[in-house]
């Protein structure tokens, strides 16, 4: 914008408060990007000469992180920065159409900036509003429930340059949409009764996390509650709500075990980087029950003696954080935050919120803690573990938004309780994000063990063709399977439920996951950084006519490759929505795979497109006509 | 070095903190890499020097050795998917062996030689690429990039400039260079960094001295990639 260029002096002005806001602290670099685009539009090279300057960090770094997140511009995207929702549930409610209509009337391009710097309209993977889509977002502020008649009225507020704080409220509102409350979603709970049900724990009789640490660390006395604590969490069979389902106890346990080398702490890190397509759960959690969630982190830090609290909220939710910050100022206020904790001298933790910036594999763990570092989001080399090596080197445990919330209700009504909910494998409850084809979308919480058929009949799907459960790194069910339960003996699950009717085309489904793959692959390793694009290209072969039973094998193959090659779990389940789909929805691939003989992938009319849109010319003489049977 | 692990059948001893890539080659056994250099600190970003380990795989240069493990490396099935592995590199770059000056002394070349990894299977990206021609005596060619950062780590670490960083993200990730300009010439490097010198491909290029050492005599001209630490 025009802030860079004729106001150099008022960028410094501008970057130099940032960065005394953040401490000038070189860990911080992805909120201080962040802050300086929301200042000034994008991320100019003389704002990174007084970034270079004030963190004394080389420009390579700045530029190798800025470049590394989708919503850090290094190039100028307009004073409107519009970027659409790009779910599958986005695609089905009909955004491509929107997007065009909001293109034309623009005059623009999707991708590129309008010749006068306004605005820009480009994609981006889902937003997290599938219940209520499609949705886009505006310099990162997420408007919901898109129509043409909103479109039209959008187009019109760029064109007068009207300020987005005075566009329709209506617009930004965002429902919680609570179709189905269970143990969590049903809770009223009075902040703080967590914390005070934990230490009022006496340690129990044979104790599973039976070691002494904290006392010996020096926690205050009176504390007598963190191992038995630990002791409740372990009992009460809590596995992790992020999908891969770790024992939480034995990750508590075993960063609390891990030596401190001198100056170091715990640290305790909420991933709310919520990116798994078709989930929002934790978006609702945050916006409604985010006491539950400060408390559930609390309680952790209590457990493992922890000082220091991360919550690490993704992008796409930046419009809570100005609430998030006032719940944490109350609880401070309250003695729940901060230094001696419901008044116990030395009982100190607190919590600092950081964005992520479009980067869905800063979801992975050791990603996220990089990126919490002010680094690329690249996943780390494992072992070690972040809970022995984590922020900053020092023991960390990383867990989602919900199994905070569930820790903290754990710990206010027990472990035993808890345990009897939901199946033997499988303690307590799981919220579903539930979107796609059906009467009620929103979030139902159940006690583990429902079946798909519970969940489809609750939320008024018919004819459903399919569930693609836990989002496209999870599986896809069809109608013989839906007796299946949600559960770790059986389909675990994140808790996206993407529901698909008869009227879709699996292919399409499973061609847009991966180009969401594709999109957010970071790059590190070959096999994915490459693979993602390969099989992105082999999709879009059969979407354009030119498959053939080779293109099947290439598939296996390259889903092998990703497998049994990549560096971290993005790779390794990129392909499971192909594979899912080829095995139960075989004929909606075959419907695709025109040729019985290779045929290339390269069509040279397709190829012409460019040429044709230079020269304005869209007639016969301008097409190349494949000639049959040549 | 009384502890040792077995690589494809043969006994491999090792140090304390070894990885698998280290004790193999002391032991002079070859395992194909290209991100792997024994004066840096491991990247495992290139994954060609993926082994097997009771049936998971993993990078061996980043995996320490483990007193009695069985390792898998040189296999028909895992060096089919090394050559996957290089066959992707090749397309996504733009690598012209047949014209490059690198020929001959290109690890990337040479591995796939080894490997015998016979046309690159996959339909070429072409990536657009710009070479940086302007500093006087280096020149940039991105196109062969592959991503390794070598030379970022050897900025970094040895000759402790931050010339070099890798920016963008998957598919876009590219190597920048430490200047506002985006020029080589605008930064500290000097030609005798040691950044200079560990490239795997042929991204650094010395001015006036193209072709100085005809193909057919240079280094893997004369022995296979790997020859020299089989000669332990």
């Amino acid at each position: 914008m025009t802030l860079n260029e004729t106001h150099p002096e008022a960028v410094a002005g501008v970057v130099d408060r940032i960065v005394e806001r953040w401490r000038r602290d070189p860990t911080c670099m992805v909120q201080i990007l962040r802050e300086v685009q929301e200042a000034c539009d994008w991320i100019s090279p003389e704002a990174i000469d007084c970034l270079q300057t004030a963190l004394k960090v080389p420009r390579t770094k700045i530029e190798g992180v800025a470049g590394f997140y989708s919503f850090f511009y290094l190039k100028p995207r307009g004073k409107y920065r519009i970027l659409f929702s790009d779910n599958v549930t986005d695609r089905m409610q009909g955004n491509q159409a929107l997007l065009e209509r909001l293109c034309n009337t623009l005059w623009i391009e999707p991708g590129k900036v309008s010749e006068d710097g306004l605005v820009s309209v480009d994609r981006t993977s889902c937003t997290g509003m599938c219940d209520q889509g499609p949705g886009l977002l505006v310099n990162n502020r997420a408007i919901t429930r898109l129509d043409a008649e909103r479109i039209d009225e959008m187009a019109d507020l760029v064109r007068s340059q009207t300020p987005l704080d005075e566009w329709p409220a209506e617009w930004f509102r965002v429902e919680d949409n609570i179709r189905q409350p269970g143990i969590l979603l049903g809770l009223d709970m009075p902040p703080g009764d967590a914390l005070r049900a934990a230490r009022a724990l006496a340690p129990s009789d044979g104790l599973a996390a039976s070691n002494m640490r904290s006392w010996r660390e020096g926690l205050p006395s009176g504390l007598g509650g963190p191992a038995a604590l630990l002791d409740a969490i372990k009992r009460a069979n809590l596995r992790g709500r992020g999908g891969a389902g770790f024992t939480t106890g034995l990750k508590w346990e075993a960063c609390r075990n891990a030596p401190l080398k001198s100056g170091q702490q715990r640290i305790v890190v909420c991933n709310a980087d919520e990116g798994e397509p078709g989930t929002f759960k934790d978006r609702v959690l945050l916006t409604s029950y985010a006491d539950l969630v400060f408390e559930g982190m609390t309680v952790a830090a209590y457990a493992i003696g922890a000082q220091r609290g991360f919550l690490y909220l993704r992008g796409e939710y930046r419009y809570l954080l100005e609430p998030l910050t006032a719940v944490l100022e109350r609880r401070r206020r309250d003695k729940l935050l901060g230094a001696d904790i419901l008044g116990v001298a030395g009982a100190d933790f607190d919590i600092e919120i950081h964005l992520g910036a479009g980067a869905y594999v800063c979801g992975e763990e050791s990603a996220l803690i990089e990126s919490l570092e002010g680094k690329r989001g690249t996943p780390r080399n494992r072992p070690p573990f972040p809970v022995t090596n984590g922020y900053l080197d020092q023991p960390t445990i990383v867990n989602n938004v919900e199994t905070f919330a569930a820790a903290a209700l754990i710990a206010l009504k027990g472990a035993d309780w808890y345990a009897g909910i939901g199946t033997q494998h499988s303690a307590g409850s799981k919220i579903l994000s539930v979107a796609g084809d059906c009467a009620r979308p929103g979030l139902y919480e159940y006690p583990f063990g429902v079946s798909i058929r519970q969940v489809l009949a609750d939320c008024g799907a018919v004819a459903t063709q399919a569930v693609q459960v836990s989002g496209p790194s999870g599986v896809c069910v069809g109608p013989a399977e839906f007796d299946r339960i949600i559960g770790f003996e059986d389909i675990p699950t994140a808790g996206a439920f993407t529901i698909f009717d008869d009227s879709r085309d699996m292919f399409e489904v499973a061609r847009n996951y991966v180009h969401f793959f594709q999109h957010e692959s970071c790059g590190f390793c070959t096999p994915c950084r490459v693979g993602t694009s390969l099989l992105k290209n082999l999709m879009d072969k059969l979407h354009n006519g030119c498959g053939s039973p080779y293109d099947f094998a290439e598939i296996e193959k390259l889903n092998h490759l990703l497998q049994s090659m990549s560096h971290c779990g993005l790779g390794h389940t990129a392909c499971n929505p192909v594979l899912d789909t080829i095995k139960k929805f075989r004929p909606a691939y075959e419907k695709h795979m025109k040729q019985q003989d290779f045929a290339p992938a390269f069509d040279l009319d397709r190829a012409l497109a460019a040429a044709r849109q230079m020269t304005g010319r869209d007639d016969a003489a301008a097409h190349i006509v494949k000639e049959e049977n040549a | 070095m009384s502890q040792t692990f077995t690589l494809d059948g043969q006994s491999i001893p090792f140090a304390d903190g070894q990885t698998i890539l280290q004790a193999a080659t002391a032991a002079g056994v070859f395992i194909p890499h290209l991100c792997y250099h024994p004066e840096f600190k491991p990247h495992g970003s290139c994954k060609l020097c993926t082994v097997k380990i009771n049936g998971r795989q993993t990078a061996s240069c980043t995996m320490r050795a483990i007193p009695g493990m069985s390792v898998e490396s040189d296999t028909e099935e895992i060096n089919a998917e090394r050559r996957a592995l290089l066959q992707m590199l090749f397309v996504e770059g733009n690598h012209f062996c047949p014209a490059c000056e690198q020929s001959g002394n290109c690890q990337l070349q040479a591995t796939a030689y080894r490997l015998g990894m016979m046309s690159p299977h996959f339909d070429h990206f072409f990536p657009s690429r710009a070479v940086d021609a302007s500093h006087p005596d280096t020149l940039l060619d991105f196109n062969r990039c592959i991503l390794c950062s070598l030379c970022v780590r050897a900025s970094r670490d040895v000759d402790g400039k931050n010339v070099f960083a890798l920016s963008g993200r998957g598919i876009r990730t590219r190597l920048i260079v430490n200047a506002k300009s985006g020029r080589l010439a605008d930064t500290d490097f000097s030609p005798t960094d040691k950044a200079a010198e560990v490239c795997p491909v042929g991204v650094f290029l010395k001015k006036r001295r193209g072709f100085v050492v005809p193909i057919g005599e240079r280094r893997y001209d004369k022995a296979p990639i790997g020859a020299a630490a089989e000669e332990v």
